[in-house]
């Protein structure tokens, strides 16, 4: 019909800036994994170094330690925004007197940056005025210090994900909620279903590529969280808070081992990837079946 | 019929004690902050009180007075609101291509930039920061620590996102639109700028303020990819923390200065939050 060549001019300045700032970089991580390179060490310049540096890779125990525990984060932050998230949007579904101001209240850390909740989060556990600690003792005589126990500092964490992300959750699941058609709900009310079983058998089916999109999204910002913990914890205490992300940065930033560290990046990356990819397939099964 | 009015109206106190519940855990911290914000070294150290009884401004009047930090808050507004129209613009053109022509393969290009923005961001960190220092360099002249490299930078992370959202708005624009226009002897430019555009005005507006919104907000890049002149506020934030002897009612005061644009912004995008987050896959 019309020639392509006007839409490729169009499309041209996009393609240019995401292959300079986004396919180069790439090329250039795969190019550096393969070489020894710190500009601080006494031997100059990169050194060719093959597949060594991925080697080392699957014997690094801090490594896999980080990846371990990033994992166990995302997976005990998502599950409990899913939870929460599916409760507190079913109560939004109906109009109530109050709804938009909760609503509109409810989501204000959305928008926040994650550095300032780190900030707003590290205010209230800082030991002396941070009313955290001061009331867990003087009300439940818990001993509450963030820069020594492991496990409060790992919980915090949690906590803080929670609280900044379960709103997304919610208002995604509130909107999948919305578009879903009445009548099959009200039809199985009347043929004398319980709640649990339409909650089961129709409103998860019906959800299910909502779900998997909120999984996904989620998931994926979880895996990739360091702002927010550099603010709170700076991955400690020890490294029981130090995420793949605030790990890679240390050894790349501090330590300039940028071999290694392009080794890592990259690996981290393919993991990403492969999830994408395993996720994209399950929501496109669930759309097929849909059909 | 006794027994379905109690059950009724537990649920409806189930119903608020929830929300308020939520409300004030959610409003908590960021109410905190403001309180720290008012008050001087002294009275922090107080019993906690959740109450403001006095307001300590020197908390505020000395970032906002220094030139340091003004220059922070000077390049967030210089960097956020150039990527944001870049980005838009960009967009607009991409999307317009996108949906007019039959590109081969434009669209896998698209899933794969989609997957970097679900990369984590510090695997990029070192590879973008050996490119800006050492590729892209005139002689003394690198693109580590400008305002430019940081707008092009962030086009990264908004642009497939901006593509993808406005990709279904742009599709929602019947071409015969356009097809009327040109058989009323209008050019391409002219369809864009007097028939597209004013129809896809609203889109153009989310992506810009989302867009903005996660230039101000971003933080690891920032960090990495500048040492003096291009700093940003949310670089200012980070560094109270590593200082020893931290001023935490200055901190509180510039983390609240760092969350208000957004905060402001929220009300107007806050319809479409959604659709914006989830790249257009979920509309509310």
């Amino acid at each position: 019909m019309r020639s392509n060549r006007m839409g490729w001019a169009l499309l041209a300045p996009t393609l240019a800036i995401l292959a300079v700032v986004g396919f180069l970089p790439f090329l250039y991580v795969l190019y550096v994994g393969l070489f020894d390179w710190n500009p601080f060490s006494n031997q100059l310049g990169m050194q060719w170094a093959a597949v060594n540096n991925y080697r080392r890779l699957v014997f690094d125990g801090a490594f896999l330690d980080s990846l371990w525990r990033t994992g166990l984060f995302a997976f005990v932050s998502v599950s409990l925004e899913l939870s929460l998230g599916f409760l507190l949007a079913q109560t939004l579904v109906k109009n109530f007197p109050g709804r938009t101001v909760f609503r509109t209240l409810y989501v204000l850390p959305l928008v926040m940056a994650p550095i300032a909740v780190g900030a707003t989060w590290r205010l209230l556990t800082i030991p002396g005025f941070g009313p955290v600690p001061y009331f867990l003792d003087k009300w439940f005589g818990i001993d509450y210090r963030l820069g020594t126990f492991a496990d409060q500092a790992f919980l915090t964490v949690v906590l803080m994900d929670v609280w900044h992300w379960t709103p997304f959750v919610t208002l995604t699941l509130l909107a999948g909620l919305t578009a879903m058609p009445k009548e099959p709900l009200e039809q199985a009310q009347v043929d004398g279903a319980n709640r649990w079983q339409v909650f089961r058998y129709l409103t998860i089916p019906m959800m299910m590529p909502v779900l998997l999109t909120v999984i996904f999204i989620r998931l994926m910002d979880a895996l990739r969280v360091v702002d927010e913990v550099f603010m709170l914890t700076s991955g400690g205490p020890g490294t029981a808070t130090q995420f793949i992300g605030i790990h890679i940065y240390r050894a790349v930033v501090p330590k300039t081992d940028y071999g290694y560290g392009s080794a890592m990046s990259l690996l981290v990356l393919y993991f990403t990837i492969v999830l994408c990819w395993l996720l994209f397939i399950a929501l496109a099964q669930v759309g097929k079946q849909r059909e | 019929m006794k027994s379905s009015v109690m059950r009724n109206a537990l649920g409806w106190v189930g119903l608020y004690g929830l929300w308020t519940t939520m409300i004030v855990v959610t409003i908590i911290p960021i109410y905190w902050m403001i309180v720290v914000s008012a008050r001087s070294r002294v009275e922090l150290f107080d019993a906690p009180t959740l109450l403001i009884n006095s307001f300590y401004a020197p908390n505020y009047l000395k970032p906002l007075t220094d030139p340091i930090f003004q220059r922070y808050l000077v390049n967030s507004l210089v960097i956020a609101t150039s990527n944001a129209l870049l980005v838009t613009a960009l967009a607009l053109l991409a999307t317009y291509a996108l949906s007019r022509w039959r590109l081969p393969g434009a669209d896998n290009i698209f899933f794969w930039t989609i997957t970097q923005r679900m990369a984590p961001p510090a695997a990029f960190v070192l590879p973008i920061f050996l490119i800006y220092t050492r590729v892209f360099k005139i002689g003394d002249w690198t693109l580590f620590d400008t305002q430019l490299g940081l707008i092009l930078l962030y086009c990264v992370f908004n642009l497939p996102f901006a593509v993808w959202l406005m990709k279904g708005i742009m599709d929602g624009i019947p071409v015969e639109l356009d097809e009327a226009a040109f058989v009323d002897g209008a050019g391409r430019w002219t369809v864009l700028a007097r028939v597209v555009i004013p129809l896809v005005a609203p889109g153009l507006a989310i992506t810009f303020i989302l867009s903005w919104i996660f230039a101000w907000n971003e933080y690891l890049f920032a960090a990495n990819l500048t040492s003096v002149n291009a700093r940003t506020i949310t670089t200012g934030l980070a560094a109270f923390v590593s200082v020893t002897g931290t001023n935490w009612g200055e901190m509180a005061a510039v983390a609240t200065l760092a969350i208000l644009p957004a905060l402001i912004f929220l009300v107007f995008v806050q319809r479409y939050i959604v659709t914006g987050l989830t790249f257009g896959a979920v509309k509310e």
